[in-house]
Protein backbone atom coordinates (compact mmCIF):
# COMPACT_ATOMS: atom_id res chain seq x y z
CA UNK A 1 0.00 0.00 0.00
CA UNK A 2 1.66 3.43 -0.88
CA UNK A 3 2.11 5.50 2.01
CA UNK A 4 0.10 8.65 0.49
CA UNK A 5 -3.59 6.07 0.47
CA UNK A 6 -2.38 4.56 3.75
CA UNK A 7 -2.11 8.38 5.33
CA UNK A 8 -5.94 8.86 3.71
CA UNK A 9 -6.94 5.72 5.52
CA UNK A 10 -5.57 6.59 8.60
CA UNK A 11 -7.30 10.06 8.75
CA UNK A 12 -10.56 8.57 7.77
CA UNK A 13 -13.51 9.25 10.62
CA UNK A 14 -14.66 6.69 12.33
CA UNK A 15 -16.36 6.46 15.50
CA UNK A 16 -14.04 4.38 18.58
CA UNK A 17 -16.60 4.20 21.48
CA UNK A 18 -20.29 2.59 20.14
CA UNK A 19 -21.88 4.11 22.88
CA UNK A 20 -21.37 7.61 21.62
CA UNK A 21 -24.10 6.02 18.59
CA UNK A 22 -27.48 5.39 18.89
CA UNK A 23 -28.23 1.72 19.20
CA UNK A 24 -30.71 1.47 15.86
CA UNK A 25 -28.09 3.85 14.34
CA UNK A 26 -25.40 1.62 15.15
CA UNK A 27 -23.63 0.22 11.46
CA UNK A 28 -20.84 -2.07 12.32
CA UNK A 29 -20.09 -2.43 8.26
CA UNK A 30 -17.70 0.45 7.97
CA UNK A 31 -14.43 -0.71 6.63
CA UNK A 32 -12.30 2.05 8.84
CA UNK A 33 -13.50 0.79 12.20
CA UNK A 34 -11.46 -2.72 10.46
CA UNK A 35 -8.64 -1.03 9.62
CA UNK A 36 -8.11 0.51 12.89
CA UNK A 37 -9.31 -2.86 14.68
CA UNK A 38 -12.17 -1.11 16.17
CA UNK A 39 -14.79 -3.15 15.78
CA UNK A 40 -14.52 -5.10 18.18
CA UNK A 41 -16.58 -3.17 21.29
CA UNK A 42 -19.59 -2.33 18.52
CA UNK A 43 -19.94 -6.04 18.21
CA UNK A 44 -20.13 -6.43 21.99
CA UNK A 45 -22.40 -4.02 22.06
CA UNK A 46 -24.98 -5.88 19.65
CA UNK A 47 -24.25 -8.97 21.06
CA UNK A 48 -25.47 -7.67 24.43
CA UNK A 49 -28.17 -5.02 23.48
CA UNK A 50 -29.40 -6.28 19.95
CA UNK A 51 -28.22 -9.41 18.88
CA UNK A 52 -29.92 -9.23 15.50
CA UNK A 53 -29.74 -5.93 14.09
CA UNK A 54 -31.17 -4.09 11.09
CA UNK A 55 -28.85 -1.03 9.91
CA UNK A 56 -31.32 0.45 7.05
CA UNK A 57 -29.15 2.28 5.02
CA UNK A 58 -25.64 1.99 5.29
CA UNK A 59 -24.23 4.23 2.58
CA UNK A 60 -22.37 1.39 0.47
CA UNK A 61 -23.93 -1.75 1.25
CA UNK A 62 -27.82 -0.63 1.85
CA UNK A 63 -30.00 -2.20 3.81
CA UNK A 64 -28.85 -5.58 6.04
CA UNK A 65 -29.35 -7.58 8.99
CA UNK A 66 -26.04 -8.05 11.54
CA UNK A 67 -26.44 -11.29 13.06
CA UNK A 68 -23.39 -11.24 15.82
CA UNK A 69 -24.18 -14.22 18.29
CA UNK A 70 -22.34 -17.60 18.23
CA UNK A 71 -25.32 -19.74 17.88
CA UNK A 72 -27.49 -17.69 15.84
CA UNK A 73 -25.11 -17.52 13.00
CA UNK A 74 -24.72 -21.29 13.13
CA UNK A 75 -28.51 -21.22 13.07
CA UNK A 76 -28.42 -18.98 9.36
CA UNK A 77 -25.60 -20.99 8.28
CA UNK A 78 -27.28 -24.32 8.71
CA UNK A 79 -30.49 -23.25 7.48
CA UNK A 80 -29.41 -22.87 3.55
CA UNK A 81 -33.00 -23.23 2.18
CA UNK A 82 -33.87 -20.29 4.23
CA UNK A 83 -31.00 -18.45 4.18
CA UNK A 84 -29.60 -18.23 0.13
CA UNK A 85 -25.87 -17.79 -1.16
CA UNK A 86 -27.46 -17.39 -4.60
CA UNK A 87 -25.79 -14.77 -6.31
CA UNK A 88 -22.97 -13.44 -3.41
CA UNK A 89 -21.71 -14.10 -0.34
CA UNK A 90 -20.41 -10.71 0.99
CA UNK A 91 -21.99 -7.32 2.09
CA UNK A 92 -21.58 -6.04 -1.20
CA UNK A 93 -24.19 -6.63 -3.99
CA UNK A 94 -21.93 -8.01 -7.14
CA UNK A 95 -22.56 -5.30 -9.77
CA UNK A 96 -25.19 -6.43 -12.62
CA UNK A 97 -22.88 -6.07 -15.60
CA UNK A 98 -20.26 -8.04 -13.78
CA UNK A 99 -21.37 -11.01 -12.05
CA UNK A 100 -18.87 -13.57 -11.31
CA UNK A 101 -21.02 -16.75 -10.42
CA UNK A 102 -19.21 -19.42 -8.18
CA UNK A 103 -20.19 -22.38 -6.08
CA UNK A 104 -19.79 -20.84 -2.63
CA UNK A 105 -22.25 -18.19 -3.80
CA UNK A 106 -24.90 -21.13 -5.26
CA UNK A 107 -27.43 -22.92 -3.48
CA UNK A 108 -27.96 -26.75 -4.04
CA UNK A 109 -27.80 -28.94 -5.69
CA UNK A 110 -25.61 -26.72 -7.90
CA UNK A 111 -23.61 -25.76 -5.86
CA UNK A 112 -23.27 -29.51 -4.11
CA UNK A 113 -22.30 -30.84 -7.84
CA UNK A 114 -19.07 -28.41 -8.80
CA UNK A 115 -17.95 -28.67 -4.72
CA UNK A 116 -17.54 -32.16 -5.35
CA UNK A 117 -15.37 -31.35 -8.58
CA UNK A 118 -12.26 -29.77 -6.62
CA UNK A 119 -12.96 -30.87 -3.01
CA UNK A 120 -10.44 -33.92 -3.31
CA UNK A 121 -7.78 -31.32 -3.88
CA UNK A 122 -7.86 -30.50 -0.21
CA UNK A 123 -9.44 -33.78 0.98
CA UNK A 124 -7.74 -36.65 2.92
CA UNK A 125 -6.30 -38.33 0.63
CA UNK A 126 -4.38 -35.37 -0.60
CA UNK A 127 -3.29 -33.92 2.49
CA UNK A 128 -0.55 -36.73 3.31
CA UNK A 129 0.88 -35.90 -0.53
CA UNK A 130 0.86 -31.99 0.29
CA UNK A 131 2.43 -32.34 3.61
CA UNK A 132 6.09 -32.64 2.56
CA UNK A 133 5.61 -30.29 -0.09
CA UNK A 134 4.73 -27.87 2.05
CA UNK A 135 7.67 -28.56 4.93
CA UNK A 136 10.25 -27.56 2.50
CA UNK A 137 8.58 -24.48 1.18
CA UNK A 138 8.09 -23.53 4.45
CA UNK A 139 12.16 -24.11 5.35
CA UNK A 140 13.20 -22.13 2.15
CA UNK A 141 11.09 -19.32 2.80
CA UNK A 142 12.06 -19.13 6.75
CA UNK A 143 16.07 -20.17 5.60
CA UNK A 144 15.89 -16.84 2.82
CA UNK A 145 14.80 -14.70 6.09
CA UNK A 146 17.48 -12.21 7.69
CA UNK A 147 18.10 -12.29 11.60
CA UNK A 148 17.98 -9.39 13.20
CA UNK A 149 16.39 -6.76 10.48
CA UNK A 150 13.26 -5.24 10.30
CA UNK A 151 11.24 -6.84 7.74
CA UNK A 152 7.76 -6.88 6.62
CA UNK A 153 6.18 -10.58 7.69
CA UNK A 154 3.29 -10.48 5.77
CA UNK A 155 5.15 -10.25 2.62
CA UNK A 156 8.22 -12.24 3.27
CA UNK A 157 6.30 -15.15 4.51
CA UNK A 158 2.53 -15.37 5.12
CA UNK A 159 2.01 -14.14 1.43
CA UNK A 160 4.73 -15.96 0.01
CA UNK A 161 3.91 -19.23 1.67
CA UNK A 162 0.84 -19.41 0.75
CA UNK A 163 0.87 -17.92 -2.79
CA UNK A 164 3.67 -21.00 -3.42
CA UNK A 165 0.79 -23.55 -1.40
CA UNK A 166 -1.52 -22.05 -4.25
CA UNK A 167 0.71 -22.42 -7.08
CA UNK A 168 1.15 -25.90 -6.34
CA UNK A 169 -2.86 -26.64 -5.88
CA UNK A 170 -3.27 -25.33 -9.27
CA UNK A 171 0.21 -26.66 -10.63
CA UNK A 172 0.06 -22.99 -11.86
CA UNK A 173 3.80 -21.75 -13.64
CA UNK A 174 6.02 -21.21 -10.69
CA UNK A 175 7.91 -18.56 -11.05
CA UNK A 176 4.84 -16.37 -12.18
CA UNK A 177 3.09 -16.84 -8.56
CA UNK A 178 3.10 -13.63 -7.13
CA UNK A 179 0.21 -13.11 -10.13
CA UNK A 180 -2.21 -15.59 -7.51
CA UNK A 181 -0.93 -12.83 -5.28
CA UNK A 182 -1.69 -9.78 -7.27
CA UNK A 183 -5.05 -11.59 -8.63
CA UNK A 184 -6.73 -12.43 -4.87
CA UNK A 185 -5.81 -9.10 -3.77
CA UNK A 186 -7.46 -7.18 -6.82
CA UNK A 187 -10.41 -9.63 -6.32
CA UNK A 188 -11.46 -8.59 -3.26
CA UNK A 189 -10.63 -4.56 -3.23
CA UNK A 190 -12.47 -2.00 -3.22
CA UNK A 191 -11.35 0.86 -5.66
CA UNK A 192 -9.00 3.89 -4.06
CA UNK A 193 -7.92 1.83 -1.22
CA UNK A 194 -4.26 1.33 -2.53
CA UNK A 195 -4.65 -1.82 -4.56
CA UNK A 196 -6.79 -0.84 -7.84
CA UNK A 197 -7.55 2.89 -8.63
CA UNK A 198 -10.73 2.34 -10.79
CA UNK A 199 -13.73 -0.68 -10.66
CA UNK A 200 -12.62 -0.61 -14.59
CA UNK A 201 -8.97 -1.71 -13.40
CA UNK A 202 -10.15 -4.29 -11.44
CA UNK A 203 -12.71 -5.75 -14.42
CA UNK A 204 -9.79 -5.73 -16.64
CA UNK A 205 -6.81 -7.41 -14.17
CA UNK A 206 -9.60 -9.79 -13.05
CA UNK A 207 -10.02 -10.53 -16.97
CA UNK A 208 -6.58 -10.99 -17.74
CA UNK A 209 -6.69 -13.14 -14.64
CA UNK A 210 -9.32 -15.35 -16.69
CA UNK A 211 -7.13 -15.17 -20.18
CA UNK A 212 -4.28 -16.71 -18.45
CA UNK A 213 -6.18 -19.75 -17.11
CA UNK A 214 -7.82 -20.28 -19.89
CA UNK A 215 -4.35 -20.90 -21.52
CA UNK A 216 -3.63 -23.21 -18.49
CA UNK A 217 -7.35 -25.32 -18.71
CA UNK A 218 -6.73 -25.89 -22.65
CA UNK A 219 -3.47 -27.33 -22.08
CA UNK A 220 -4.60 -29.61 -19.08
CA UNK A 221 -8.03 -30.43 -20.90
CA UNK A 222 -5.68 -31.79 -23.81
CA UNK A 223 -3.72 -34.23 -21.50
CA UNK A 224 -4.81 -37.41 -21.28
CA UNK A 225 -3.91 -38.54 -18.17
CA UNK A 226 -5.99 -35.80 -16.15
CA UNK A 227 -3.67 -34.43 -13.32
CA UNK A 228 -4.86 -34.01 -10.09
CA UNK A 229 -4.30 -29.80 -9.69
CA UNK A 230 -7.60 -28.09 -9.56
CA UNK A 231 -7.56 -26.74 -13.08
CA UNK A 232 -7.17 -30.30 -14.46
CA UNK A 233 -10.17 -31.24 -11.66
CA UNK A 234 -12.17 -28.56 -13.31
CA UNK A 235 -11.87 -29.53 -16.97
CA UNK A 236 -12.25 -32.81 -16.48
CA UNK A 237 -15.32 -33.21 -14.30
CA UNK A 238 -18.17 -34.02 -15.14
CA UNK A 239 -20.13 -31.70 -14.05
CA UNK A 240 -17.48 -28.64 -14.75
CA UNK A 241 -16.05 -29.56 -18.05
CA UNK A 242 -17.69 -27.27 -19.78
CA UNK A 243 -17.09 -24.54 -17.95
CA UNK A 244 -14.67 -22.93 -20.01
CA UNK A 245 -18.07 -21.85 -22.12
CA UNK A 246 -19.08 -19.70 -19.17
CA UNK A 247 -15.79 -17.89 -18.81
CA UNK A 248 -17.68 -15.75 -16.04
CA UNK A 249 -18.53 -19.15 -14.05
CA UNK A 250 -15.12 -20.26 -14.93
CA UNK A 251 -13.07 -16.84 -13.42
CA UNK A 252 -15.62 -16.92 -10.64
CA UNK A 253 -14.41 -20.19 -9.40
CA UNK A 254 -10.92 -18.73 -9.91
CA UNK A 255 -11.60 -16.27 -7.40
CA UNK A 256 -13.24 -18.41 -4.87
CA UNK A 257 -10.36 -20.84 -4.99
CA UNK A 258 -7.65 -17.76 -5.32
CA UNK A 259 -9.23 -15.85 -2.24
CA UNK A 260 -10.02 -19.06 -0.54
CA UNK A 261 -6.56 -20.38 -0.25
CA UNK A 262 -4.62 -17.14 -0.23
CA UNK A 263 -6.04 -14.36 1.96
CA UNK A 264 -7.43 -16.88 5.02
CA UNK A 265 -4.84 -18.50 5.74
CA UNK A 266 -2.19 -15.42 5.36
CA UNK A 267 -3.56 -13.20 7.52
CA UNK A 268 -3.44 -15.99 9.99
CA UNK A 269 -0.15 -16.71 9.63
CA UNK A 270 0.14 -12.93 10.26
CA UNK A 271 -2.13 -12.92 12.89
CA UNK A 272 -0.27 -15.52 14.35
CA UNK A 273 2.94 -13.31 14.78
CA UNK A 274 1.18 -10.60 16.45
CA UNK A 275 -1.09 -12.48 18.53
CA UNK A 276 2.23 -14.33 20.34
CA UNK A 277 3.60 -10.73 20.19
CA UNK A 278 0.59 -9.28 22.38
CA UNK A 279 0.63 -12.15 25.29
CA UNK A 280 4.58 -12.56 25.40
CA UNK A 281 3.13 -15.03 28.40
CA UNK A 282 1.31 -17.44 25.65
CA UNK A 283 4.55 -17.03 23.83
CA UNK A 284 6.82 -18.46 26.58
CA UNK A 285 3.91 -21.55 27.15
CA UNK A 286 4.74 -22.15 23.31
CA UNK A 287 8.30 -21.98 23.38
CA UNK A 288 7.82 -24.44 26.72
CA UNK A 289 5.66 -26.73 24.89
CA UNK A 290 5.62 -26.73 21.13
CA UNK A 291 2.76 -29.71 21.18
CA UNK A 292 0.05 -26.75 21.83
CA UNK A 293 0.51 -26.07 18.14
CA UNK A 294 -2.37 -28.09 16.73
CA UNK A 295 -4.58 -25.95 19.51
CA UNK A 296 -3.18 -22.73 19.29
CA UNK A 297 -3.54 -22.74 15.14
CA UNK A 298 -7.32 -23.20 15.95
CA UNK A 299 -7.14 -20.63 18.50
CA UNK A 300 -5.58 -18.07 16.35
CA UNK A 301 -7.91 -18.78 13.41
CA UNK A 302 -10.35 -18.35 15.97
CA UNK A 303 -8.66 -15.14 17.79
CA UNK A 304 -8.38 -13.49 13.85
CA UNK A 305 -11.48 -14.55 12.09
CA UNK A 306 -9.65 -13.76 8.82
CA UNK A 307 -13.10 -13.52 7.19
CA UNK A 308 -15.10 -11.32 9.18
CA UNK A 309 -18.50 -12.16 7.75
CA UNK A 310 -20.65 -14.19 5.26
CA UNK A 311 -23.91 -12.82 3.77
CA UNK A 312 -27.07 -14.69 2.87
CA UNK A 313 -30.52 -13.66 1.42
CA UNK A 314 -33.43 -14.70 2.78
CA UNK A 315 -35.97 -16.24 0.60
CA UNK A 316 -38.79 -15.84 2.65
CA UNK A 317 -40.10 -14.41 5.69
CA UNK A 318 -38.88 -15.86 8.69
CA UNK A 319 -38.34 -15.01 12.11
CA UNK A 320 -34.57 -14.92 14.01
CA UNK A 321 -34.14 -14.09 18.18
CA UNK A 322 -37.44 -12.02 17.68
CA UNK A 323 -36.89 -9.91 14.96
CA UNK A 324 -38.96 -10.09 11.53
CA UNK A 325 -36.84 -10.89 8.67
CA UNK A 326 -38.59 -10.28 5.11
CA UNK A 327 -38.05 -12.12 1.81
CA UNK A 328 -35.11 -10.60 -0.64
CA UNK A 329 -33.39 -8.87 2.83
CA UNK A 330 -29.33 -8.91 3.44
CA UNK A 331 -28.43 -11.08 6.44
CA UNK A 332 -24.75 -11.13 7.14
CA UNK A 333 -23.43 -13.42 9.51
CA UNK A 334 -20.28 -11.51 11.58
CA UNK A 335 -18.31 -14.86 12.35
CA UNK A 336 -15.70 -12.05 13.43
CA UNK A 337 -18.48 -11.53 16.04
CA UNK A 338 -19.51 -15.08 17.04
CA UNK A 339 -15.78 -16.02 17.69
CA UNK A 340 -16.18 -13.19 20.36
CA UNK A 341 -19.23 -14.58 21.96
CA UNK A 342 -18.37 -14.81 25.73
CA UNK A 343 -21.81 -17.42 25.76
CA UNK A 344 -19.07 -19.64 24.20
CA UNK A 345 -15.76 -18.65 24.42
CA UNK A 346 -14.62 -17.71 27.90
CA UNK A 347 -12.53 -14.64 28.41
CA UNK A 348 -13.39 -14.38 24.56
CA UNK A 349 -11.49 -11.41 23.82
CA UNK A 350 -7.75 -13.11 25.06
CA UNK A 351 -5.80 -15.26 23.06
CA UNK A 352 -4.84 -18.59 24.94
CA UNK A 353 -3.40 -20.93 23.06
CA UNK A 354 -4.34 -23.95 25.19
CA UNK A 355 -7.88 -22.76 25.29
CA UNK A 356 -10.07 -25.92 25.59
CA UNK A 357 -12.59 -25.47 22.90
CA UNK A 358 -10.69 -23.20 20.23
CA UNK A 359 -11.95 -25.75 17.98
CA UNK A 360 -15.44 -24.49 18.09
CA UNK A 361 -14.53 -21.67 16.28
CA UNK A 362 -17.30 -20.25 13.48
CA UNK A 363 -14.31 -19.07 10.82
CA UNK A 364 -14.63 -21.84 8.61
CA UNK A 365 -18.46 -21.56 8.61
CA UNK A 366 -20.89 -24.42 9.47
CA UNK A 367 -23.14 -26.48 7.26
CA UNK A 368 -22.82 -27.43 3.39
CA UNK A 369 -20.14 -23.88 2.71
CA UNK A 370 -18.03 -24.98 4.94
CA UNK A 371 -14.54 -24.30 4.02
CA UNK A 372 -13.65 -26.82 1.70
CA UNK A 373 -9.85 -26.26 2.60
CA UNK A 374 -9.90 -26.04 6.38
CA UNK A 375 -7.43 -28.73 6.37
CA UNK A 376 -4.53 -27.54 3.98
CA UNK A 377 -4.90 -23.99 5.92
CA UNK A 378 -4.27 -25.73 9.46
CA UNK A 379 -1.79 -27.72 7.90
CA UNK A 380 0.49 -24.51 6.77
CA UNK A 381 0.03 -23.26 9.97
CA UNK A 382 1.03 -25.88 11.76
CA UNK A 383 4.05 -26.48 10.20
CA UNK A 384 5.02 -22.97 9.75
CA UNK A 385 4.72 -22.44 13.43
CA UNK A 386 6.57 -25.72 14.32
CA UNK A 387 9.68 -24.96 11.95
CA UNK A 388 9.12 -21.16 13.39
CA UNK A 389 9.92 -22.39 16.65
CA UNK A 390 12.91 -24.62 16.01
CA UNK A 391 15.07 -21.52 14.27
CA UNK A 392 14.20 -18.46 16.16
CA UNK A 393 14.05 -17.60 20.18
CA UNK A 394 11.26 -15.19 19.24
CA UNK A 395 9.67 -13.40 15.99
CA UNK A 396 9.60 -9.97 17.21
CA UNK A 397 6.56 -7.32 15.88
CA UNK A 398 8.91 -3.94 15.73
CA UNK A 399 6.14 -1.40 14.22
CA UNK A 400 2.50 -1.21 14.09
CA UNK A 401 0.40 -3.59 11.99
CA UNK A 402 -1.72 -2.17 9.11
CA UNK A 403 -4.33 -3.68 8.42
CA UNK A 404 -6.90 -4.66 5.52
CA UNK A 405 -9.60 -1.63 5.30
CA UNK A 406 -12.29 -4.03 4.48
CA UNK A 407 -15.50 -5.34 6.44
CA UNK A 408 -14.85 -8.88 4.83
CA UNK A 409 -11.08 -9.86 4.11
CA UNK A 410 -9.71 -9.09 7.92
CA UNK A 411 -6.07 -9.22 7.90
CA UNK A 412 -2.70 -7.52 7.85
CA UNK A 413 -1.23 -5.54 5.08
CA UNK A 414 1.89 -4.96 6.94
CA UNK A 415 3.85 -6.37 10.26
CA UNK A 416 7.11 -5.01 10.62
CA UNK A 417 9.35 -8.07 12.70
CA UNK A 418 12.89 -8.29 13.42
CA UNK A 419 13.74 -12.34 14.19
CA UNK A 420 15.92 -13.15 17.17
CA UNK A 421 17.30 -16.79 16.58
CA UNK A 422 18.29 -18.83 18.89
CA UNK B 1 -24.63 -49.72 29.49
CA UNK B 2 -23.60 -50.50 25.41
CA UNK B 3 -20.14 -51.16 24.31
CA UNK B 4 -19.16 -49.33 20.95
CA UNK B 5 -15.98 -50.18 19.78
CA UNK B 6 -13.61 -47.45 17.90
CA UNK B 7 -11.21 -48.60 15.24
CA UNK B 8 -8.37 -46.30 14.28
CA UNK B 9 -7.07 -45.54 11.21
CA UNK B 10 -3.67 -46.85 11.99
CA UNK B 11 -5.57 -50.00 13.47
CA UNK B 12 -5.99 -49.46 17.30
CA UNK B 13 -9.21 -50.12 18.62
CA UNK B 14 -10.79 -48.57 21.36
CA UNK B 15 -14.02 -50.28 23.45
CA UNK B 16 -15.94 -47.92 25.42
CA UNK B 17 -19.25 -47.84 27.26
CA UNK B 18 -21.49 -45.55 26.07
CA UNK B 19 -24.51 -44.01 27.50
CA UNK B 20 -27.54 -44.38 26.55
CA UNK B 21 -29.54 -41.71 24.96
CA UNK B 22 -26.22 -40.00 24.01
CA UNK B 23 -24.50 -40.06 20.49
CA UNK B 24 -21.74 -42.12 19.27
CA UNK B 25 -19.72 -39.15 18.53
CA UNK B 26 -20.17 -38.18 22.70
CA UNK B 27 -18.69 -41.70 23.96
CA UNK B 28 -15.66 -41.27 21.52
CA UNK B 29 -15.67 -37.72 22.96
CA UNK B 30 -16.03 -38.73 26.38
CA UNK B 31 -13.78 -41.29 26.46
CA UNK B 32 -11.03 -39.25 24.55
CA UNK B 33 -11.14 -41.78 20.98
CA UNK B 34 -8.56 -40.01 19.01
CA UNK B 35 -9.97 -39.00 15.29
CA UNK B 36 -12.99 -37.73 16.39
CA UNK B 37 -13.03 -33.61 16.16
CA UNK B 38 -16.67 -33.03 16.38
CA UNK B 39 -16.20 -29.06 16.26
CA UNK B 40 -19.51 -28.40 15.66
CA UNK B 41 -20.49 -29.97 19.00
CA UNK B 42 -22.97 -32.22 17.86
CA UNK B 43 -25.77 -30.62 14.86
CA UNK B 44 -24.82 -32.41 12.22
CA UNK B 45 -22.96 -29.03 10.66
CA UNK B 46 -19.28 -29.65 10.43
CA UNK B 47 -19.26 -33.09 9.42
CA UNK B 48 -16.25 -33.96 12.01
CA UNK B 49 -16.97 -36.84 13.06
CA UNK B 50 -17.21 -38.98 10.34
CA UNK B 51 -17.08 -42.74 10.83
CA UNK B 52 -17.56 -46.23 8.73
CA UNK B 53 -20.13 -48.12 10.65
CA UNK B 54 -18.87 -52.11 10.16
CA UNK B 55 -21.18 -53.13 7.04
CA UNK B 56 -23.01 -55.76 9.81
CA UNK B 57 -23.98 -52.89 11.57
CA UNK B 58 -25.48 -51.03 9.10
CA UNK B 59 -28.93 -51.89 9.24
CA UNK B 60 -29.45 -51.61 13.17
CA UNK B 61 -27.57 -48.15 12.49
CA UNK B 62 -29.72 -47.22 9.34
CA UNK B 63 -29.10 -44.32 7.08
CA UNK B 64 -28.91 -40.48 7.49
CA UNK B 65 -31.54 -37.95 7.55
CA UNK B 66 -31.39 -35.36 5.07
CA UNK B 67 -29.82 -32.72 6.25
CA UNK B 68 -26.75 -35.40 7.46
CA UNK B 69 -26.77 -36.89 3.81
CA UNK B 70 -26.04 -33.49 2.78
CA UNK B 71 -23.30 -32.91 4.65
CA UNK B 72 -21.76 -36.37 4.08
CA UNK B 73 -22.27 -35.98 0.33
CA UNK B 74 -19.38 -33.03 0.69
CA UNK B 75 -17.10 -35.16 1.88
CA UNK B 76 -15.04 -36.89 -1.05
CA UNK B 77 -14.00 -39.86 1.38
CA UNK B 78 -17.42 -41.02 1.81
CA UNK B 79 -18.51 -44.32 1.54
CA UNK B 80 -21.71 -45.86 1.49
CA UNK B 81 -21.91 -47.17 5.44
CA UNK B 82 -20.53 -43.52 6.01
CA UNK B 83 -22.46 -41.67 9.24
CA UNK B 84 -22.31 -38.45 11.40
CA UNK B 85 -21.59 -40.30 14.56
CA UNK B 86 -23.45 -37.01 16.09
CA UNK B 87 -26.36 -38.70 14.52
CA UNK B 88 -26.31 -41.98 15.74
CA UNK B 89 -28.23 -42.35 19.19
CA UNK B 90 -26.87 -44.82 21.31
CA UNK B 91 -29.08 -47.47 22.66
CA UNK B 92 -29.37 -51.75 24.16
CA UNK B 93 -30.05 -52.27 20.52
CA UNK B 94 -26.33 -51.01 19.16
CA UNK B 95 -24.52 -53.13 21.89
CA UNK B 96 -21.22 -54.44 20.46
CA UNK B 97 -21.62 -52.01 17.40
CA UNK B 98 -18.45 -51.32 15.40
CA UNK B 99 -17.82 -48.18 13.86
CA UNK B 100 -13.94 -47.61 12.02
CA UNK B 101 -12.21 -43.70 11.97
CA UNK B 102 -11.25 -41.81 8.90
CA UNK B 103 -7.58 -40.70 8.79
CA UNK B 104 -8.35 -37.42 8.46
CA UNK B 105 -11.72 -35.65 9.36
CA UNK B 106 -12.67 -32.64 6.91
Amino acid sequence: MSEAVDNDLRNLDYEPDPYKVALESLDPAQPALFFHAAEGPYFDRLRAEDPVHLTPDNEEFGRYWSVTRYEDIKYVDMHHEIFSSEGGITISDQDEDFTLPMFIAMDPPKHDEQRKVVAPVAGPRNLATLEPTIREHVCEILDSLPIGETFNWVDRVSIELTTRMLATLFDFPFEERRKLTRWSDVATAAPGTGIVESEDQRRAELLECLEFFTGLWQERASRKEPGNDLISMLAHGQSTRDMLNRPMEYLGNLVLLIVGGNDTTRNSLSAGVLALNQNPDQYDKLRANPDLIPNMVSEIIRWQTPLAHMRRLALQDTELAGKQIKKGEKVVMWYVSGNRDPEVFDDPNAFIIDRPNARKHMSFGFGIHRCMGNRVGEMQLRIAWEEILKRYQKVEVVGEPVRNYSVFVHGYTELPVRLIGK
Amino acid sequence: MPKITFIEHNGAEHQVDAENGLSVMRAAIDNLVPGIDADCGGECSCATCHVYVDPSWMDKVGQPADREESMLDLNPERESTSRLSCQIPVTDELDGLVVRVPEFQM
